[in-house]
């Protein structure tokens, strides 16, 4: 197997390895101090116990940089079989397979890609990868970067802080609309695929825009650590949606943190697909800073055999007359587990304020698992609260009703999955929604009849 | 005289409690059979056993539809031979549609059958659908709307009528499809199994006098404990 590649980091994590990133990729002394703050943090900050068991990474075992334009290529003969497979049956074109594999750092032929850049770039949009962002626009950078997300959040947001490299930077301009959703580049752009990628969308006042990250294929990744980290700021009546449909390969664990900012009249809305990976801890998050804002987090996740999803929203009411709707539907099997974690807190001052949060679990089999922890914290009286949870099983009843029609288990449990995920389909654009249900019938496979 | 259904000294058990204590049914092609009796005394029992249903286990006997036994098939197989029961509490599936349960019905069975049936395009199984649900005075929204859920007890039971007229079994097996409907309604249902009947079998299970009167059954079955009470 060759791997050929002009820097990579020692394994371990170390201020000196931390001052070498950020002196192998040129940039300013303020990011490397906060880097470096960042690393002093992440060494402070314990791990946390309270959601999935990550005893097993091995901090000092992984490698923390790989310079991203000579990312090592992977044999194609040794990406899993499994992984192959699932490409092959998801019906992906084999250049971007074996992208997808790790094996080619590039994907080419993205005329369409230069098109639609050419219509941003009339708007003054600017997208392109955050490296690139620090160094073409350090102002709005500068200004933004870890606004959302400090470094203190959590330990593996300033692990991120401390050594990130790749993702996507988007800026829109008050007023401008893009209609078509940003994602035909980034979708299969190895910068964006990076183990500790920092992703940075500012919308600035009325403008609306939307993006959405990754594929249904599995992303094949030898890292067996992805902490990635995604801030989101709309300025007054902005409009956000961030759609995320990823499926990591069942070694790796996933922990990123999302978290958005709306001001007054903006809305914002994750759209968020958990597949795949050992584990994830994932709770898009939005703050609702300004009067009127609104937020909308819907997700789904499926987790089977060895995979445990805990995932959820997140939402501060900070400001009166907002509103806030959570809508989480998870589905697991094969002994797998899933956990819902809901928390929404309203001010105090917050008046007048709506919350609706919604969960719903499917269980497919009895060896399989699904909690929701949902906590609403209400400081102001004048607040309209709907919650409801609810954990179903595949129901026999309703297997044989179907069967009665002549569709056979197996088809009536895929029916009966699709049929509960359709308000999560609905929210995807055309051909990812036909993405998601063709990953999710893969899944289901062997798993019922 | 063949018999399209035929069953013979049928016990069954549920959770290991006894049923159906010793049926003998049979029933001619073209032929319309009522069964009527008091709550609990093992009709719907009957329904569930005679599509398969995993939870009523037979101890004894045989069902044997067209001559053949098919006590060992599965539900989709037995309503693949053309065998359909009328839920008398139909089952409402989240976010699925009367036209993708159609649907995935078409598509389960043309696995099999792939050579000489081929799946008809969403066009056609829907212009099939809104063909169907006309004829039982339901509109076209019924296609696209969450099968039987936010319906009324009578739109449900439009809606087993409709799918029965859409899959146009050989035996229709009919559980209290009358119970929900109004006056009118239960006789445009009757009306229509009078005029399926020149295709379809069927097994009308009812304590609806008025249906009878509608329908003209050939014969009608008692069935008090588990056992049929022939007279």
């Amino acid at each position: 197997m060759s791997e050929k590649y002009i820097y990579s980091s020692p394994r371990g994590l170390s201020e000196k390895i931390v001052k070498e990133i950020s002196f192998l990729k040129n940039e300013p002394v303020w990011m490397r101090d906060l880097r470096l703050e960042a690393l002093k943090i992440f060494f402070q900050k314990k791990i946390p116990t309270w959601g999935v068991d990550l005893s097993e990474i091995d901090f000092k075992s992984l490698r923390y940089f790989i310079r991203p334009s000579e990312k090592p290529a992977l044999d194609w003969k040794n990406v899993p079989e499994t992984i192959k497979k699932t490409f092959d049956r998801l019906g992906i074109p084999e250049a971007e397979q074996k992208f997808l594999g790790g094996v080619s750092a590039q994907y080419e032929s993205e005329a369409v890609y230069h098109n639609l850049k050419k219509e941003w770039k009339k708007t003054g949009v600017i997208f392109c990868d955050t490296d690139s962002a620090l160094k073409k626009y350090p102002e709005i950078f500068k200004k933004y970067f870890g606004r959302v997300v400090p470094a203190a959040d959590n330990k593996f947001a300033a692990l991120n802080s401390a050594v990130w490299s790749g993702g996507a930077f988007l800026y829109a301009p008050a007023g401008v609309k893009i209609s078509s959703p940003l994602h035909s580049y980034f979708r299969i752009n190895a910068k964006n695929m990076g183990q500790f990628e920092r992703t940075l969308i500012i919308a600035e006042e009325n403008s609306d825009i939307s993006y959405i990250e990754g594929c249904s294929a599995p992303a094949y990744s030898k890292d067996s650590l992805h902490a990635g980290v995604v801030e989101i700021i709309a300025k007054k009546g902005a409009r956000v949606r961030y759609t995320t449909l990823q499926n990591w390969s069942k070694n790796v664990y996933n922990l990123t943190t999302k978290r958005a900012l709306g001001e007054e009249g903006s809305l914002i809305e994750w759209i968020d697909a958990n597949f795949g990976s050992r584990a994830t801890m994932k709770y898009p998050s939005v703050i609702l800073y300004g009067p009127q804002a609104k937020a909308s987090i819907i997700s789904i996740a499926l987790a089977g055999g060895g995979q445990h999803q805990d995932t959820g929203a997140k939402i501060f009411h900070l400001a009166p007359e907002t509103s806030s709707r959570i809508v989480s539907k998870s589905i697991v099997k094969d002994g797998g587990r899933v956990s819902f974690r809901g928390l929404v807190k309203v001010a105090k001052g917050a008046k007048k304020s709506r919350v609706k949060v919604s969960c719903h679990s499917l269980l497919l089999d009895k060896n399989s698992r699904a909690d929701a922890y949902p906590v609403i914290d209400a400081a102001e009286s004048q607040t309209e609260i709907e919650h409801e949870a609810a954990v179903s099983k595949l129901s026999k009843e309703q297997l044989f009703y179907l069967a009665s029609r002549g569709i056979k288990e197996a088809d009536g449990a895929w029916l009966i999955v699709s049929g509960f995920v359709d308000q999560f389909t609905q929210e995807l654009p055309m051909e990812y929604g036909a993405e998601l249900n063709r990953l999710l019938r893969l899944e289901m496979e062997g798993s019922v009849g | 005289m063949s018999f399209l259904l035929a069953i013979k000294n049928l016990r069954v058990e549920v959770d290991g409690r006894r049923i159906l204590k010793g049926i003998d049914f049979k029933i001619g092609r073209g032929q319309i059979h009522a069964i009527m009796g008091p709550n609990g005394s093992g009709k719907s029992s009957l329904a569930f056993s005679i599509l398969g249903h995993p939870d009523y286990k037979i101890k004894k006997g045989g069902i044997f539809f067209e001559g053949k036994r098919i006590n060992g098939l599965k539900t989709h197989e037995r309503a693949g031979l053309g065998i359909f029961l009328g839920f008398q509490s139909p089952l409402s599936v989240e976010g699925v549609s009367l036209l993708s349960l159609v649907k995935a019905a078409e598509e389960s069975q043309n696995q099999k059958y792939a050579a000489k049936n081929k799946n008809r395009d969403v066009f056609a199984l829907r212009d099939d659908l809104i063909k169907n649900l006309a004829g039982i005075g339901l509109n076209e929204e019924f296609v696209m709307r969450l099968v039987n859920q936010n319906s009324s007890g009578g739109e449900k039971k439009k809606l087993e009528l409709a799918q029965l007229r859409f899959f146009r079994p050989k035996l229709a097996i009919l559980d209290e499809i009358d119970a929900g409907l109004d006056a009118e309604s239960l006789k445009m249902a009757g009306e229509i199994i009078n005029r399926l009947r020149k295709k379809t079998t069927v097994i009308l299970i009812t304590h609806s006098e008025r249906m009878l009167n509608i329908v003209k059954p050939d014969k009608v079955h008692i069935m008090i404990d588990g056992r049929f009470n022939h007279v």
